[in-house]
């Protein structure tokens, strides 16, 4: 497609697997997930719940629900080395160190019973060794420059003080302060109002090109995956069904599911009262492992389900899809 | 046209108490003042931030909250002081659906003890006869009879909101209020209830009133829409002109602000600062010039805010600081809707 030479890659994620440990047997979140973050490019990965987008975000930075959760193969390499064999120690040092982490609800995300100031110069103090001072004035640099007015003044708040965007604003501060090579962003406006959401997604698309950091960002919200990505990656069920750039994505969707998702979204274009199109069934239960397609488990359809599992191929330079007879019109 | 339910300059407020008295020492102006009105079978769709008060005036309508001040007619019928137990009977007519049915279906109920529970509230039916409405109900919404013997914790969350929305019909109300009732859900279930909730109005011609925060999902199921900010309706259209034409400040910064699912769409965002204002004594003049910062905000204190209609049906808060100079103009010579 584009000729632009392809940028080094921060992180490859290679046929990972991740399972949980229940009482009904192991059950397969992440089922050979790989995909690839390129440097000062955002990553959407975009999925309805249970599909394993959080999971597989979890597994990088090893926030796994322990001891249920765990990795069971593939590899994480994150500037050349692996993750899935970093030892907890090393982990704790790239955690908020050169990857940083924001999740969906800041509330709690940080403690409630300390102040911001404390919260926010920890991380200096443990990831940088600073001074306790020297710690408290980065803090307050790190609160400009995430467009929290009178940052001198917050820092002697506690999070109830703050409202919403401004408590996730205080978090992404956490996130960044490290200057990390890698944020990842576990819904990070969800809970958040439409014109909230719009500054903090302004504020990390700022903070990118001020950084040149690389961003995974998980979203259920297609607006938010078109106007933010550069790539995206559309799981359902454990797997990657389909995984593109952002504008090769949303013209031409190859699997039934990604088709779905985009139909079923009403737009301020759609007829008012017009029936919207819908994805018959819901996400498939993890407990119902099938080896074939799963998305055709959804729709009923036998022959697929029970075969193995479709390949997933590249269907045009950088569209790559799980490519099930059923499911995708390249197959055939 | 007479209106199903009409709300006439509608005030709820909280008391906030302190001190070691605990005596008031000030008010949520939660809805300061709201007129509208729902015709039959007519959506109208209600958006704003949150703490806009909203959900508030949803409850206020139906009588869930106790308002302090203005009127509410349903049907030509006052019942802005009716008694519980004068509501009784009317609550037949008006239900609602809440935003997360997990919350709002009692855990230790079967689904049909659930369904059936209105009509023996209301005394109506033979024990047979409820066995087969509550069949009836659940075919209506799209799940298996075989569902009534089970628990609401037992289904998805569209299940749920499905066996909240069989409740809300199963005594054929006229006016449904929605609270959110698809934004806890999956973007695939989200476009199946807000197709059954399309295919039940037609079918029972109801009303509903539809809070939501997503404009998208009001825009799609609405016939008007009214915009909120800090318990004021500031804008109030049917959804084609609230979206093709928005006239005031905040209802197109909301708008710009919705994230569009096309990478192509290359667009302005009007990025509002801050957060939504504090309802415990709010602004004495434009709510959202304050919020902005507008020049005229001094100017505006002391000014009916009002809604004017500024075109055909589509009514405006006359505020200087929200409208270009040219609507304010246009605007600042008509009366005051009544």
């Amino acid at each position: 497609m584009s000729a632009t030479p392809s940028p080094e890659t921060i992180l490859e994620v290679d046929k990972l697997i991740t399972s949980f440990e229940t009482d009904g047997g192991l059950l397969r979140a992440v089922d050979q997930v790989s995909f690839t973050v390129p440097a000062r490019r955002t990553v959407g990965i975009v999925g309805e719940s249970g599909c394993g987008k959080s999971v597989t975000a979890m597994s990088i930075v090893r926030l796994l629900p322990q001891p249920a959760g765990k990795i069971l193969g593939g590899r994480i390499m994150f500037k050349g080395r692996d993750l899935t064999t970093a030892t907890e120690n090393e982990m704790h040092a790239i955690r908020g160190g050169d990857i940083g982490v924001i999740f969906q609800e800041p509330m709690a995300a940080l403690n409630p019973v300390h102040r911001i100031g404390r919260q926010v110069a920890e991380v200096f103090s443990l990831h940088k060794d600073m001074s306790k001072k020297d710690a408290w004035d980065a803090a307050i640099e790190m609160l400009a420059h995430v467009r929290i007015p009178a940052p001198e003044k917050r820092m002697m708040d506690y999070p109830h003080h703050l409202s919403g965007g401004m408590r996730q604003r205080v978090v992404i501060a956490i996130a960044l302060a490290c200057k990390p090579s890698l944020v990842i962003a576990d819904e990070p406006t969800t809970a958040l109002d439409v014109t909230v959401q719009a500054q903090i997604l302004d504020l990390m698309e700022r903070l990118q090109q001020e950084t040149g950091m690389s961003t995974i960002l998980i979203t259920h919200d297609l607006g938010v995956i078109a106007e933010s990505c550069d790539e995206v990656v559309v799981m359902y069920a454990g797997r990657v069904v389909e995984r593109a750039p952002v504008r090769e994505l949303f013209s031409n969707p190859l699997h039934a599911y990604t088709r779905g998702l985009l139909d079923s979204i009403p737009t301020l274009e759609t007829p008012s009262k017009s029936l919207l199109r819908t994805i018959p069934g819901m996400v498939a239960s993890l407990g119902q492992h099938v080896h074939g397609c799963r998305f055709c488990q959804r729709m009923g359809r036998r022959t697929t389900v029970t075969r193995e599992r479709p390949k997933f191929i590249e269907a045009a330079p950088g569209h790559w899809v799980e490519a099930c007879p059923e499911c995708t019109s390249v197959a055939r | 046209m007479s209106s199903l339910l009409t709300i006439d300059d509608l005030k709820v407020h909280f008391p906030v108490r302190g001190g070691i008295l605990m005596r008031q020492t000030a008010a949520v102006r939660a809805v300061d003042g709201v007129s509208l009105h729902i015709n039959p079978g007519e959506t109208l769709g209600l958006v704003g931030e949150s703490g806009c008060g909203k959900s508030t005036l949803g409850k206020a309508v139906v009588r869930l909250i106790r308002p302090t001040d203005g009127r509410i007619r349903f049907e030509n019928r006052e019942i802005t002081h009716l008694n519980q137990r004068q509501l009784r009977p009317l609550r037949r007519d008006f239900q609602m659906i809440f935003q997360d049915p997990a919350e709002s279906l009692d855990p230790r109920m079967s689904v049909r003890a659930i369904l059936e529970e209105p009509y023996v509230i209301h005394g109506i039916g033979s024990r047979d006869e409820r066995r087969k409405w509550v069949d009836e109900l659940l075919d209506r919404v799209g799940l298996q009879t075989s569902a009534a013997d089970r628990y609401s914790f037992e289904f998805s969350g569209g299940q749920r909101q499905r066996i909240g929305i069989a409740r809300a019909l199963a005594l054929r109300p006229k006016l449904i209020i929605c609270d959110e009732p698809v934004s806890a859900l999956d973007v695939s279930v989200q476009s199946q209830i807000l197709n059954l909730l399309v295919e039940l109005q037609r079918d029972f011609n109801l009303s509903y009133l539809f809070i939501a925060h997503d404009l998208s999902v009001v825009k799609h199921i609405s016939d008007r829409v009214a915009v909120m900010y800090l318990g004021k309706i500031v804008e109030l259209a049917t959804a084609e002109t609230i979206y093709r034409d928005p006239r005031h400040a905040y209802t197109k910064a909301l708008l710009s602000a919705i994230p569009t699912p096309d990478p192509a769409a290359g667009r302005e965002k009007i990025l509002l600062e801050g957060d939504v204002p504090s309802p415990i004594d709010p602004p004495a003049g434009s709510a959202f010039g304050h919020r902005v910062g507008h020049p005229l905000y001094e100017q505006s204190i002391g000014l009916d805010l009002s809604l004017r209609e500024i075109a055909p049906n589509h009514f405006v808060a006359a505020d200087p600081c929200c409208l270009t100079p040219q609507d304010y103009e246009k605007i600042s010579t008509v009366t005051p809707a009544a």
